[in-house]
């Protein structure tokens, strides 16, 4: 654990080891900021925010310095995600499912060799895919019907995946697929499969509602052949692998949608602050200032939450149900936060002129995936039941 | 040659601030308000910065006086690349009283003791605007100066500075040992990349007191009273060019 600056035994969530003060850098706001709205319209990432996200060493935080990453903490990368969505969510996830899903699979699971080979790309220039959705099994992740079939020292992939997030810059992809289906999901493996594998098939982008700059692609696997080398982990393990990830991965979507709901809100309040009705501010109205302190207030309760789902993590303590807490709960104030500072802002905010259209289109995203609310609730309920188990 | 660079940094308001006069009229507001490295100050380290990159020089020491704060923006000249740090501690009334004058002896002290062959300030601060602290500390040293420097060149051991002047560009050539102000066209100051912020953790910065350096540290100057500018005045709409011939003369414009 990193040491606290305070005196006092048991610090505020809000206190921040020296280098993680530091993280919170203008970077953001001065190279991301002023592509942001043309990266949505055109639904493309411009290659030169992934560059600059790899130059500030963004993309390999918790990665060791011998493979060229950054050596930080797992916080560290939250507080990052959080700044990186109060500009551009799609920028967020991007660097979440870098460093949360991507570079922890890796340094938890590579051998010494695919740590070498894969590590020091995925810190310094080459970005990750994750793909375990399928068009038929999103929550019932599991039912994954990708197929990996095995021959002497290499395996035959067949099958589709579906919502892969940063495929189209992606320079491998780690695929859930599964060896033995007639043992269900303890069949499911996790394979490292680079771009350019034969086979491979990269499909048309979705068009999206939100998070447009962030690609979300299809893929096929038409007979591609991954030697053997290339499992990640052990057979008949990707399951609990995925499992474990997601849990990881949920306060950096946590984390995303708090700095969205936190971005939209600081471009809001200064209008309201400014724009002048009936002779006074409409900040100055007391139905405005309820709403807007209401809406502080959640945003506030979801950084706590995210922040003490991150600090257990770190700490090693039990962190499942908190880190639920904190994606269902961020998600949510994510929606209503971007659905008041609409309000707040009247005619303005319902046009591309203004940021905040955007904040509202992106938020909903936040809801479905790495878990849909549903999900996480039904999750949340079992670990009450269980806890009531005397 | 020592190779060794001293790059003064100051802990200023953000840029971005709005500022606010106190209500006792003493100063501006500064508690709990955004502070960061003085934008020229970041452009001196920049250029330092890059200097060893090209193995010109050896070491870059960043050096900052006032609080305890100041190690922030000493760590942040870390972050981009300093060798390590040097905080000079004032606080209290000799830090509110602290301007160019003791500043300019604080720098020609350090810049003896330790050696350096070229110091490189920012031109001037956005606080205080005073662009006096380059040109004290090279009178004080007896130091050639090359100041709001729009390119630096070292040149064996002379520097040769091109200054941006009111009548364009004067480029100078300076010995070394000297002092160099930064101007804004210097350089593209760069962010400080992750890794270079753990980094910048390990690096020293050590801490030492202006009796140490023989500095007196009291001010020859009084602030009386600071005001806000006097509010923008509403403008006047006139109907032709005659009419507005005769407010310019009423007003005592012309």
């Amino acid at each position: 654990p990193a040491a606290f600056p305070c005196p006092v035994s048991f610090p505020p969530l809000q206190t921040y080891s020296e280098e993680e003060s530091m993280m919170r850098e203008k970077y953001a706001q001065e190279r991301i900021a002023p592509l942001v709205s043309k990266m949505d319209e055109n639904s493309a990432m411009d290659e030169e925010v992934i560059k600059s996200l790899f130059e500030q060493g963004l993309m390999g935080i918790e990665i060791d310095p011998e493979y060229g990453g950054t050596g930080s903490t797992f916080f560290s990368s939250i507080l990052v995600i959080e700044e990186l969505a109060k500009v551009d969510p799609s920028v967020a996830v991007l660097c979440d499912i870098q460093n949360t899903l991507i570079n922890t699979l890796f340094a938890n699971l590579g051998t010494p060799v695919q740590k070498e080979k894969y590590l020091s790309r995925l810190s310094t220039d080459m970005v990750g895919s994750f793909c375990l959705s399928e068009a038929e099994s999103g929550s019932d992740a599991f039912s994954l019907k990708t197929r990996a079939e095995k021959h002497k020292d290499y395996y035959i992939i067949n099958g589709s995946k579906m919502w892969i997030s940063n495929a189209e810059h992606a320079g491998v992809f780690l695929v859930m697929a599964n060896v033995d289906p007639s043992n269900g999901y303890r069949g499911i493996t996790c394979f490292i499969v680079d771009r350019d594998t034969e086979g491979l098939e990269i499909c048309k982008k979705e068009n999206k509602l939100g998070l447009r700059a962030s690609s979300t692609c299809p893929l096929n696997f038409d007979n591609v052949k991954v030697p053997e080398k290339n499992i990640l982990g052990q057979v008949g393990h990707g399951y609990k692998y995925a499992i474990g990830m997601l849990n990881e991965g949920r306060i950096g979507i946590a984390s995303q949608m708090l700095g969205l709901a936190q971005g939209c809100f600081d471009h809001t309040i200064p209008y309201t602050r400014q724009r002048v009705q009936f002779g006074k501010r409409i900040f100055d109205f007391q139905g405005l200032q309820h709403q807007i302190a209401h809406v502080a207030t959640q945003i506030e309760a979801a950084r706590l939450l995210t922040y003490n789902a991150a600090r257990l993590k770190e700490a090693g303590k039990p962190f499942i149900k908190e880190a639920c807490m904190a994606k269902y709960f961020a998600a949510e104030v994510a929606t209503l936060t971007t659905s008041k500072c609409i309000e707040w802002m009247g005619g303005v905010g319902f046009t591309k002129d203004y940021p905040i259209e955007k904040f509202y289109r992106d938020c909903k995203i936040g809801t479905i995936y790495e878990g849909t609310t549903n999900i996480q609730l039904s999750t949340l309920a079992k670990f009450i039941d269980k806890e009531y188990d005397h | 040659m020592s190779g060794r660079v001293l790059v003064g940094v100051k802990r200023v308001i953000d840029y971005a601030v709005k500022i606010r006069v106190r209500p006792d009229k003493t100063g501006v507001v500064t508690d709990g308000v955004k502070h960061s490295m003085n934008p020229f100050c970041e452009i001196a380290v920049e250029e330092a910065v890059k200097l060893k990159e090209k193995k010109l020089i050896k070491e870059v020491v960043a050096v900052s006086c006032g609080p305890q704060q100041a190690q922030e923006t000493i760590r942040t000249a870390l972050a981009m690349g300093a060798d390590r740090g040097i905080h000079v501690e004032v606080t209290g009334k000799d830090y509110d009283t602290l301007g160019p004058l003791q500043v300019s002896k604080i720098l020609a002290a350090l810049a003896k003791k330790e050696d350096a062959q070229l110091v490189i300030l920012g031109k001037q601060a956005i606080d205080d605007d005073c662009n006096q602290t380059g040109q004290m500390t090279a009178a004080l040293l007896d130091w050639p100066q090359g100041t709001f420097a729009s390119e630096v060149s070292m040149e064996g051991d002379k520097v040769k500075v091109v200054r941006e002047i009111d009548g364009g560009l004067e480029t100078v050539k300076i010995n070394i040992p000297a002092v160099v102000t930064a101007d804004l066209r210097l350089n593209t100051p760069r962010y400080a990349t992750l890794p270079n912020i753990m980094k910048a953790k390990k690096k020293k910065i050590a801490n030492v007191k202006p009796a140490d350096l023989g500095v007196d540290l009291t001010s020859r100057l009084e602030v009386l009273r600071v005001d806000e500018p006097p509010q923008r005045q509403a403008g006047m709409k006139v109907e032709t060019v005659d009419d507005l011939v005769g407010k310019l003369k009423e007003t005592g414009h012309i």
